[in-house]
């Protein structure tokens, strides 16, 4: 019998929902899906960063009569792929803007067939001045997007001004000025892209795919194939990894296997391999971050001016929305009365960037959190008291002018951190030991927030709905477009539908993830999931009960089976029992998009991370040997997903921050195979220690907030400060790789002297 | 169709010759199996394609990731890097041959601790990752942290942190120790 | 996956003599296959050139280790797998087990063989350096017979080696008289584990009333091939282990080296480094000193 109102179902660790098959090596990715008659494809991409294609060469000592060629002549609706602009062409039409841009697709029934023809098309082009970095394009000396004005190269720019920054210079004790870069970062996901796609007149086009947003792949279908809505159908399957690699590119992927299925008729399967994925698509955001900020004698900050540059690629995907992230999160978790920020997205000649879990923030709160050391430093402060005197609190405003209304609980966490962490005690015990000692172990921290779902005004235009609906089998079915690719979607949601419902875990089931069954539930990203739809659904189970309560005569206190009795009494009447749940804006969120000031986000996450490092100065390589990490993130719904996706976090700010480089030639990834983008393997990875603190958010369900990319924000930083600490070197740039570090050590004293000890 | 072009410079050889398949035979979770195959074929296409055997993983193709984890003959390896010529009368091993029950009580204890304390996320990595969890076992029943670390070094996970991966195969050891329930 | 394996001719001999006698019979012709390692990673890659391949995995004469009181001799076909467990190897070559452990992962170890990790060339590879200051000999076998020569002569550029196109690899024979050695090995990668060379240094040595008497020194990724480094040595021996000779030898180091700049470390980091390894094994040869 279900009793009172606390919790049995959230908030409990239930196993993972599609789990069992996952541990049994029975789910089906991609790859190992099969249609009948299915033929294979590939892609011919270009091997400039920016040109004009003269003309296209088919060797003829191949049969080509075996194989089908689409190019962007074969497109029936419109060559681009429908993202925020329209800009990015599904197949290149006469001109490249990248390395690895797609210009001509090819089918053949044997897939071992493909390579070869691939190196048989020659494309000639006519060169055209490539640019290749931020401080390129930023000249405007050659316009390569947008209109050839001071507004050209230029994907989109913010500006954020906030009292009187101009007042302060003058009468502050201290100004520190700092410059902070991030590199590129790869997913790696450990499984590629892929779609497999079918057409016919009939039913139109259906795209089977490893994505993240069924619906945005949707939307872009429509666009390319110029179909309506009903003869669009895109289904997720399996997914193996994603953190925002399948959130753009596959409405690309899914375009040309579509293209290939339209022309061949038949089913088309495009899996990348390794190379190609890595080289093709997207990366992370570089960027370039200035601060100059003015303090008091008491380390109190007066004013803080930022500049923020991301290197966004050849085309503007989501360069516009990670900025405005980037710029949201620019200031960190701290409070000051004169803050102005300049924000752009610039163009470059290389492969576009995209999604990464953290979506900008890590960029500029790496920034932040390795500027407010030296800060730290220029007043003789602790690393923990320069940010506890500048701290947010409850009904402190943002740089949007955004009041805190929730509880924030930033000086808790902090000491939580310092406790665990044993900080102060370490930094007194590696004060001591390092002289003497080869190894030299520093500890560091970093403070920060990750806004919970979509940006602004962002949730309100997606107007999400999702919903519940029960089978005469008795199956409670999930219904969203929410995606499971490993953090846990299908769990949280089946145990908030049960929670709601009142019901067991186990009698809830996610409806397939197919735009034909599914209501748009919005897409799979920022940190939106468990808060904006899992509220959704909490919302449209209680209204089913109540529905069933009205109607059906189910009583207050219910049994399992009086609930399926009451569902059947309610189908009787009224033919289905469903219950949808559209979004509905927390009170008091308002946000101008133009001045670009109110409520930037509806809730925040809240975090301390602390890295204590090791560097060895005989190979000059950090590695981190222990890692805290305090959080509150609202009500926790599954503990140990919970856990999962902040030690996943981690270990990929780990990568970030110490191993990750991707490395460009012309544009192009050249260290595009995983032997030479490294990631931390086993051995890499320290002990990670989660903390939550738990303060639910009224607006999210069952008090959720936003939890994925939380984690990514915070180890970059805190490993940068750490090191710092344990070698007194300042380095400002990720990754930091040994090789980095031998320059600076070197540089004070030659190689040739010994090290000491 | 393209138009050919007779003044085609590019360095490719062509169709090249194709050579016949073999039949090769060998055992795969203990039921003996025959393939006809190119003797080149990697062992993860043969069980991929040939047996329908798609719980090994293809992640990398280089012996980088170890999503494609086997046991030939009680040794780990890369199913990837092995040719099905060198295959012939082996005894291998993939994810297929733990528990395919229904029932999570029926699992093998490793199925059962990745599913409880949270190894598999994405699973993409899973099956090749319990294989080489289940070969550390097989031969050190109680490793420690370290060994743990060293054995599946070889097998990439961007989900997890690993963290989760650890606890699963060390409380399969600590199992042994009830003293060591209290961690 | 850019390989097609049906374009390729793959064979099996029933024997060594089948494969000697075909190498012989139709020089150039074909390529030895062992581990796959290295050859199935070009195929996927789609660049594996050789269109014959011969297999000699798991060729029984290939694949012992064997013993007598001066040598220990580890046939070409011997997995990384067995030498890590190999009780002799490890207690005797210890540097050479450390190497095997280093290789890859678990996986890579049970397939790569000896002979192929030579044969392959690749500067990086991690078996050379320990090969070398153990001042070992390779032994090289075709249907003419074998020939026995150091190994320090066998690679003779950027995976160039003395190998004639009819030999194999028969065996590597390490001298058995280092068990008194001091030994030195390191290896500097991108990660703990999975990772391929930065810089590798290897050292053997004796030190007799604090003076280095005998000292060999080899290192991989630091010059076009595997590579002895004779400079360094010759600054170390006979003498005195003090911070004077440490830092000539960190200065010979330097200077002997020949570095790249290349897609996983720059030339200046793996000079450094070197010289840092180094001066590492010293101080651990004047520890072992004062401490006994």
């Amino acid at each position: 019998m279900r009793s009172g109102t606390h919790p049995r179902v959230v908030g409990t660790p239930q196993l993972r929902k599609e789990g069992v098959e996952k541990v049994q090596g029975r789910t089906k990715y991609i790859d190992d899906l099969e249609r009948e008659g299915m033929w294979y494809g590939a892609t011919v991409r270009s091997t400039i960063s920016r040109g004009r294609v003269v003309a296209i060469h088919y060797d003829p000592r191949i049969d080509w009569t075996e194989f089908v060629v689409v190019t962007a002549a074969d497109i029936p609706g419109n060559n681009h792929i429908q993202m925020i602009s329209a800009d990015q062409p599904c197949l290149a039409n006469g001109h490249v803007n990248h390395c690895d841009e797609a210009i001509v697709l090819l089918a053949h029934p044997d897939k071992r067939r493909l390579p070869e023809a691939l190196t048989a098309i020659r494309v000639d082009y006519e060169r055209l001045p490539a640019v290749l970095s931020i401080e390129e394009s930023e000249t405007q000396l050659e316009i390569i997007w947008g209109p050839d004005t001071h507004e050209g190269n230029l994907f989109k720019q913010f500006y954020v001004e906030k009292g009187d920054v101009d007042s302060v210079w003058a009468n502050a004790s201290h100004i520190v000025e700092g410059e902070y870069r991030t590199g590129a970062q790869e997913h790696l996901y450990i499984e590629n892209n892929g779609a497999i796609a079918e057409f016919s007149e009939e039913t139109g086009v259906t795209v089977w795919g490893s994505l993240q947003c069924p619906f945005y792949v949707h939307k872009s279908l429509m666009a390319v194939f110029n179909l309506p809505a009903d003869k669009v159908r895109v289904i997720q399957v399996a997914t193996g990894g994603a953190f925002g690699g399948k959130e753009d590119y596959p409405s690309i992927l899914a375009a040309h296997a579509g293209l290939l299925a339209m022309k061949v008729g038949r089913p088309i399967k495009l899996v990348y391999d390794r190379m190609e994925d890595l080289a093709a698509t997207t990366k992370r955001h570089p960027s370039r971050t200035r601060h100059r900020t003015a303090i008091d004698e008491n380390g109190k900050i007066l004013a803080m001016e930022i500049d923020i540059a991301t290197d966004g690629g050849a085309y503007a995907t989501l360069s516009s929305t990670v900025l405005s992230r980037a710029t949201l999160h620019a200031t960190g978790p701290y409070v000051c009365p004169n803050i102005r920020i300049t924000a752009r997205a610039w163009a470059t000649n290389t492969v576009p960037c995209g999604a990464f879990r953290g979506f900008g923030a890590p960029q500029t709160i790496f920034a932040i959190e390795r500027h407010i050391e030296q800060l730290a430093l220029a007043v003789g402060l602790d690393s923990d008291e320069i940010r506890r005197r500048n701290f947010l609190h409850d009904g402190d405003s943002t740089a949007t002018q955004q009041v805190m209304i929730e509880p924030v609980i930033l000086d808790k966490l902090l000491d939580r951190a310092i406790e665990v962490s044993e900080f102060h005690e370490k930094r007194i015990q590696f004060s001591g030991d390092n002289p003497s000692s080869l190894i030299k172990r520093g500890i560091g921290l970093a403070a920060f927030y990750h806004g919970s779902g979509f940006t602004g005004s962002g949730e309100r235009y997606l107007n999400s709905l999702a919903g519940i609906d029960v089978a005469p089998d008795n199956k409670v079915r999930v219904l969203v477009s929410s995606t499971e690719f490993g953090q846990g979607t299908n769990t949280i949601l089946a145990q908030i539908a049960a929670e709601s419902l009142g019901i067991s875990y186990d009698d809830v089931i996610m409806a397939p993830c197919d735009t034909a069954i599914v209501p748009n539930s919005g897409p799979t990203v920022a940190s939106r999931t468990s808060m904006v739809v899992g509220k959704l659904i909490e919302r449209a189970g209680s209204q089913l009960i109540a529905s069933l309560k009205l109607e059906a005569g189910l009583l207050d206190s219910y049994s399992t089976q009086d609930f399926f009795s009451a569902c059947d009494l309610y189908r009787e009447h009224k033919g289905k029992v469903e219950s949808l749940s559209r979004y509905e804006a927390p009170p008091n969120i308002y946000w101008n998009d133009q001045l670009y000031q109110g409520e930037a986000y509806p809730a925040f996450a809240w975090a301390v991370y602390v890295a204590e490092v090791a560097v060895d100065t005989t190979t000059y390589s950090a590695e981190v040997n222990a890692f805290h990490a305090v959080q509150e993130v609202g009500r926790v719904l599954n503990p140990t997903l919970a856990a999962g996706q902040i030690e996943g976090g981690i270990a990929q700010g780990i990568g970030y921050a110490l191993y990750e480089k991707v490395l460009y030639k012309d544009g192009h990834m050249f260290n595009n195979q995983m032997t030479n983008y490294i990631i931390p393997t086993a051995q890499d990875i320290p002990p990670i220690n989660v903390y939550f603190e738990e303060i639910p958010f009224e607006h999210g369900a069952y008090g959720a907030k936003g939890i994925g990319e939380l984690p990514h924000d915070g180890p970059a930083p805190a490993i940068l400060n750490a090191i710092q600490n344990a070698l007194d070197l300042s380095f400002t740039s990720i990754p930091l790789l040994p090789e980095d570090i031998c320059l600076r050590m070197t540089q004070a004293s030659h190689a040739m002297s010994p090290v000491s000890a | 169709m393209p138009t050919h072009d007779t003044s085609f410079t590019c360095d490719v050889t062509g169709v090249r010759m194709i050579h016949p398949s073999h039949t090769v035979r060998f055992t795969v979770n203990g039921q003996s199996r025959s393939v006809d195959a190119p003797p080149l074929k990697r062992l993860l296409d043969v069980l991929r394609e040939d047996l329908a055997l798609t719980g090994t993983k293809e992640g990398c193709g280089e012996g980088e990731c170890g999503s494609c984890s086997v046991r030939i003959n009680g040794e780990l390896v890369n199913s990837c890097l092995v040719p099905i010529l060198q295959v012939e009368g082996a005894f291998v091993e993939t994810i297929e041959g733990l528990s395919q029950a229904d029932v999570i009580a029926e699992l093998h204890p490793l199925q059962q601790a990745f599913l409880q304390r949270g190894g598999a996320q994405c699973g993409i990595c899973t099956p090749g990752m319990l294989v080489a969890a289940a070969h550390l076992l097989s031969h050190t029943p109680n490793p420690t942290l370290e060994e743990t670390r060293e054995a599946l070094a070889g097998n990439l996970c961007r989900c997890t942190g690993y963290v989760r991966i650890f606890e699963s195969i060390l409380s399969l050891a600590a199992m042994e120790e009830p003293a060591d329930h209290a961690r | 996956m850019r390989g097609n394996p049906a374009t390729h001719l793959f064979i099996r001999p029933s024997n060594l003599n089948g494969i000697l006698t075909l190498l012989a019979s139709e020089p150039g012709q074909w390529t030895p296959f062992a581990g796959g390692t290295e050859l199935m990673v070009s195929h996927a890659a789609g660049q594996l050139r050789a269109q014959k391949l011969i297999n000699i995995w798991g060729v029984p004469e290939l694949s012992r280790i064997d013993m007598d009181d001066n040598f220990l001799s580890i046939g070409g076909g011997v997995t990384f797998r067995q030498i890590r467990d190999h009780a002799t190897i490890a207690s005797e070559f210890p540097l050479l087990a450390q190497a095997a452990g280093w290789i890859g992962s678990i996986a890579n170890q049970s397939r790569a063989t000896l002979a192929g990790n030579i044969v392959n060339g690749s500067p990086a590879a991690d078996a050379p350096p320990s090969l070398l200051v153990y001042n070992s000999e390779i032994e090289l076998i075709s249907q003419r017979g074998v020939r026995r020569v150091p190994y320090a002569s066998f690679h003779v550029g950027y995976k160039q080696n003395i190998l004639r196109i009819d030999e194999l690899v028969y065996a590597l024979h390490l001298p058995r008289r280092f068990t008194t050695h001091n030994h030195y090995l390191r290896k500097v990668g991108a990660r703990r584990a999975m990772a391929i060379s930065k810089v590798a240094l290897a050292a053997t040595a004796v030190v007799k009333n604090d003076i280095f008497l005998e000292i060999r020194l080899a290192a991989a990724s630091v010059a076009d091939r595997p590579v002895r480094l004779l400079i360094t040595e010759a600054a170390l021996a006979n003498q005195p282990l003090t911070h004077k000779t440490i830092a000539n030898a960190r200065m010979a180091i330097y200077n002997e080296v020949k570095p790249i700049d290349d897609i996983r470390s720059t030339a200046e980091y793996r000079r450094c480094v070197a010289a840092n390894l180094l001066q590492q094994f010293i101080m651990q040869c004047i520890a072992r000193e004062y401490s006994r």
